[in-house]
């Protein structure tokens, strides 16, 4: 047993902030009260911190099977432990791609055997992530996914989206799409805006996303079915989906902590800055947060996407786009949103635990019976962001050396405490 | 004193003054293509690494020129013979360059930010020679130079840049080089390679898509060509190119009577420019190539020639001690003194 | 590094009787003047050389043409030299081939200047014979290079420094020794 003490929580389903104990029992909560007697309990005092429920990380990478020279399932979650993550959703552009239920078994199986934290894969939504045949979703879902994408690339066309969204909607899964027009799209490397044409660097209008996003949402008025806009970064995606909210369609977005603190201005030539969807404008950027304050952003994803070093050390066109994630998401958060006062530290912790939840139909809550996940957050330490310090295999982040105002203290999986920040390691 | 050079990756990042002295300093490099004998033991004992990693005759050639007759040693990298195409990264095949100590690199290559790349990892001084659609800056320098010698000066003018502007690293050089001196510069071409962010590039900087509206008042046009090994795009037709932005002398005669026409090469005769244009009086294209290769000279002297700036002044080095009045710094005698005479 | 003067080798009265002495040596043995051109070697040979045909011409009457030379792309000690120095042009605006050239410089020393002058002259052309004019002649010769025509002859020592300022370029006129002070 685990008693959390003194911590404030924060329960946004609850709509508790207050100061409040916690006793975990085994994999679940017990008991949530004030005061609670530790009756031999182990005692974790969060004094000063925030507790919430355990954040859901909606969209990552961990490349195993196949690209394991840039992440491992255990690497990449001991680093999404490091960033106070509970569970991570795996992407299945791997290698091979999570389109069958023995790869998604696989994927189970090796979680389970080395995770740090609990690992929802997401199925492909077709073939090999091909665009052309179904993949076989209904046996992936008994094998343990969660969601349905071929993320990497857009479904490939409004016909497969409409059939993708039909099946989906009988067995209730979200289908989730990473939205891209291939034609506008068409070998760009950043967005394009003054900075490309500065640099030199095939520029990709906005429009590829949205156009993509408007015909999405359409479809999912056609069918019914849920969608979520993965790594939403424009702010004509965010009208779409404000209107199919609006039109009562089950359309959720993402948008990650990059999006929300760079812009196009700060590539230069620099690869830890290229990502897919790129570095937006600064109004797309500031539409993106009042977004996330305004409720119309369901949740912050991290689109971790490890690259071994390597692979990034090359010309700015020749890279591969990614950047990793997770130990920097909440800081971000807190320092780019909640410290300046965009949003409050309630609505943050929304974004990355009833919100994600809400995408994938599943409930977040500290609550007696409820998973014994939880996570443990200062507003206040400072730290410094070191990739040569994380866990994961790869060092491909803009954000190196960055100090930060805030941070996961402790990350607790089914009772487990699976990461607790060093004392000694938070000395500058 | 003018800040030493490390680098020539572009003309961004330069000052007005910087360009001035670099301008100033290939004079006597243009006067020295006059000599009965074109041979310099300048650099010699130096090495210039020419890596050209995209196709490239013109530059390619009018660099190891100038290399030659500063009297420097040569180490080439063409991309048909390179190992990049077999999959070498840029990294090793640099590194393997670098291991071979070359005391320069002249580096073309078709991404944007490749010399940037390389010029970060290594310790040698890097000339970029063309890096994808970014810059090609001794293209500006040496354009400068003709507009300055023909027209008599380099602030203030009306100049058009005529052609596929999108795809171009000679136009974006030449923007950022004309607008240091307040150049008023119209931007012309069919409307798809000519973005609105171009506008935003410098000051005073605006776009027509009707060559009629672009030469009134022009006092140099710059012709690019159009590249169609850049294009991933369908491309426009040649008599569509023609009919709309081919610079013909009825065309020429709305810019002012003493307008000059240059033309980065090579020229398609009779795509983009008319062959009477090629050839009039008022087309400065071989003047541009014998300029090219006294800028070019200039910058290899002032890039690779010398010792490190941090070098240790010899005692009873003959011409210098003798020349210097009052010396306080030995790093600061010889060239104080020099920088004096440099506007003249 | 600081100089201490030690003392004044040539006054500015001693300087114009010294060229005058000079242009008249040049004129006396160079076997008339058809041929005859000056040629200044940058910084402080400029003035010189043209303060002496200037001599020649009030003497004579006759014009020597004159001209200058920047030695600094021909100069053997550049990789030694930090930071790079400026280069400038020439100004010689008649043919070198077959002249009777004097190269006008302020002080002899290594000798290696004036190696580098030559080269610079063989590029543009065939003297038909060069010869050397300098106001001072400081010794320790580096290479077998000799001055035909020697305002003064001066003993120095290595650590010593031989300082020629002239009003066109240093705004006063006299010849020192200075010492470098360690």
């Amino acid at each position: 047993m685990l008693l959390v003490k003194n911590g404030r929580v924060i329960d946004p389903a609850s709509g508790t902030d207050s100061v409040m104990d916690v006793l975990l029992d085994g994999a679940l909560i017990s008991r949530v009260g004030a005061n609670l007697g530790a009756n031999g309990a182990e005692v974790f005092d969060a004094k000063g911190l925030i507790v919430a429920p355990g954040f859901i990380d909606l969209h990552c990478h961990l490349r195993e099977p196949g690209q394991e020279m840039s992440e491992t399932i255990e690497t990449g979650t001991r680093a999404a432990a490091r960033g106070g993550f509970t569970a991570v959703c795996t992407m299945p552009n791997t290698q091979p791609v999570n389109d069958s239920a023995s790869v998604t078994r696989g994927i189970v199986e090796r979680a389970a055997a080395a995770a740090s934290v609990r690992v929802w894969p997401i199925g492909a939504a077709s073939v090999g992530s091909k665009g052309e045949a179904l993949a076989e979703i209904a046996a992936m879902k008994n094998a343990g996914i969660v969601a349905v994408s071929d993320d990497g690339k857009p479904i490939a066309s409004a016909r497969l989206m409409r059939q993708v969204m039909d099946y989906c909607r009988a067995l209730d899964l979200p289908v989730i799409d990473h939205c891209e027009d291939a034609s506008l799209f068409a070998g760009g490397v950043m967005r394009e805006g003054s900075q490309s044409i500065k640099l030199g660097l095939k520029g990709i209008p906005s429009q590829s996303e949205s156009i993509c996003v408007g015909r999405d949402v359409e479809v999912a008025g056609l069918t019914g079915a849920r969608l979520h806009i993965a790594h939403m970064s424009t702010r004509a995606s965010l009208e779409y989906v404000r209107w199919a909210k609006k039109m009562g369609l089950q359309v959720t977005c993402e948008v990650t902590p990059h999006h929300f603190t760079l812009t196009d201005e700060d590539v230069q030539y620099d690869t830890h800055y290229k990502m897919n969807p790129p570095l937006a404008s600064r109004a797309d950027h500031d539409a993106l947060i009042e977004g996330l304050a305004d409720g119309s952003v369901d949740a912050i994803a991290t689109d971790h996407a490890p690259h071994h070093p390597a692979s990034k050390d090359v010309e700015f066109d020749r890279a591969p786009f990614g950047i990793t994630g997770f130990e920097t998401a909440l800081a971000l958060g807190l320092s780019e949103l909640v410290h300046p006062g965009k949003i409050s530290l309630a609505r943050l912790v929304e974004l990355f635990t009833t919100g994600p939840g809400h995408v994938l139909g599943i409930e977040r809550k500290i609550a007696a019976d409820e998973p014994a996940d939880l996570t443990i957050f200062s507003t206040e330490h400072k730290w410094m962001f070191r990739a040569a310090d994380s866990p994961s295999k790869s060092r491909n982040t803009p954000f190196d050396g960055r100090t930060f105002q805030g941070a996961p203290m402790a990350t607790i999986v089914a009772g487990r405490v699976v990461y607790r920040r060093e004392a000694a390691a938070s000395a500058k | 004193m003018l800040q030493r050079l490390e680098h020539l990756l572009g003309i961004e990042p330069l000052t007005r003054e910087q360009i001035t002295f670099i301008l100033d300093q290939a004079a006597p490099f243009q006067e020295f293509q006059k000599h009965p004998l074109k041979k310099l033991a300048t650099l010699r004992g130096k090495t210039i690494a020419l890596a050209f990693f995209e196709a490239s005759t013109r530059t390619r050639i009018s660099f190891a020129t100038a290399a030659s007759r500063l009297g420097a040693d040569q180490m080439n990298l063409q991309a048909e013979a390179s190992s990049l195409k077999k999959g070498e990264s840029l990294i090793d095949t640099v590194r393997t360059l670098e291991a071979m100590r070359p005391d320069g690199i002249v580096m073309r290559h078709s991404a944007s930010g490749a010399a940037d790349f390389v010029a970060r990892r290594i310790e040698i001084p890097v000339l970029n020679a063309g890096d994808g659609t970014h810059e090609h800056p001794t293209q500006a320098l040496l354009d400068a130079l003709t507009i300055r010698d023909r027209t008599g000066r380099l602030d203030d003018l009306h100049v058009t840049i005529l052609g596929d502007i999108l795809h171009s690293r000679v136009a974006r050089s030449n923007i950022h080089l004309l607008s240091k001196f307040g150049a008023v510069i119209t931007l012309c071409g069919p409307a798809m390679w000519l973005p609105r962010e171009f506008e935003d590039l410098a000051a005073n900087v605006r776009r027509v898509t009707r060559i009629e509206d672009a030469l009134d008042g022009a006092d140099a046009i710059v012709v690019l060509r159009v590249q169609t090994e850049r294009i991933h795009e369908p491309a426009i037709a040649a008599e569509e190119y023609i009919l709309g932005y081919q610079l013909t002398p009825e065309r020429l005669r709305l810019a002012k009577t003493e307008a000059i026409v240059l033309h980065p090469g090579p020229m398609i005769r009779g795509l983009e420019i008319d062959p009477g244009v090629a050839d009039g009086p008022q087309s400065c294209v071989l003047e541009q190539v014998t300029n090219g290769l006294a800028v070019r000279m200039a910058l290899l002297y002032h890039l690779v020639g010398g010792a490190p700036t941090d070098a240790p002044h010899p005692a009873g080095s003959d011409a210098v001690s003798k020349s210097s009045s009052s010396s306080s710094s030995s790093s600061g005698a010889g060239v104080a003194k020099g920088s004096a005479n440099a506007a003249g | 590094m600081r100089v201490v003067e030690k003392r004044q080798l040539l006054s500015a009265e001693e300087i114009g009787r010294t060229l005058q002495r000079l242009a008249h040596e040049i004129v006396e043995k160079s076997g008339g003047t058809k041929d005859l051109a000056l040629i200044g070697v940058r910084r402080r040979g400029v003035p010189l050389s043209q303060r002496i045909a200037a001599i020649i011409k009030t003497a004579a009457g006759v014009s020597v043409p004159v001209g200058t030379l920047d030695i600094t792309l021909y100069r053997d000690d550049l990789s030694t030299v930090a930071p790079q120095p400026v280069v400038h042009s020439n100004e010689i605006d008649f043919p070198v081939d077959d002249r009777d050239i004097v190269l006008v410089d302020d002080v002899l020393y290594t000798g290696r200047t004036v190696r580098a002058a030559m080269n610079g002259l063989f590029d543009l052309g065939r003297p038909r014979r060069i010869r050397l004019c300098v106001l001072v002649d400081r010794g320790h010769r580096e290479l077998p290079v000799e001055a035909s025509f020697v305002g003064r002859l001066v003993e120095t020592s290595d650590t010593e420094i031989v300082e020629v300022r002239l009003r066109e370029i240093d705004g006063e006129e006299r010849v020192m020794l200075v010492d470098r002070v360690t």
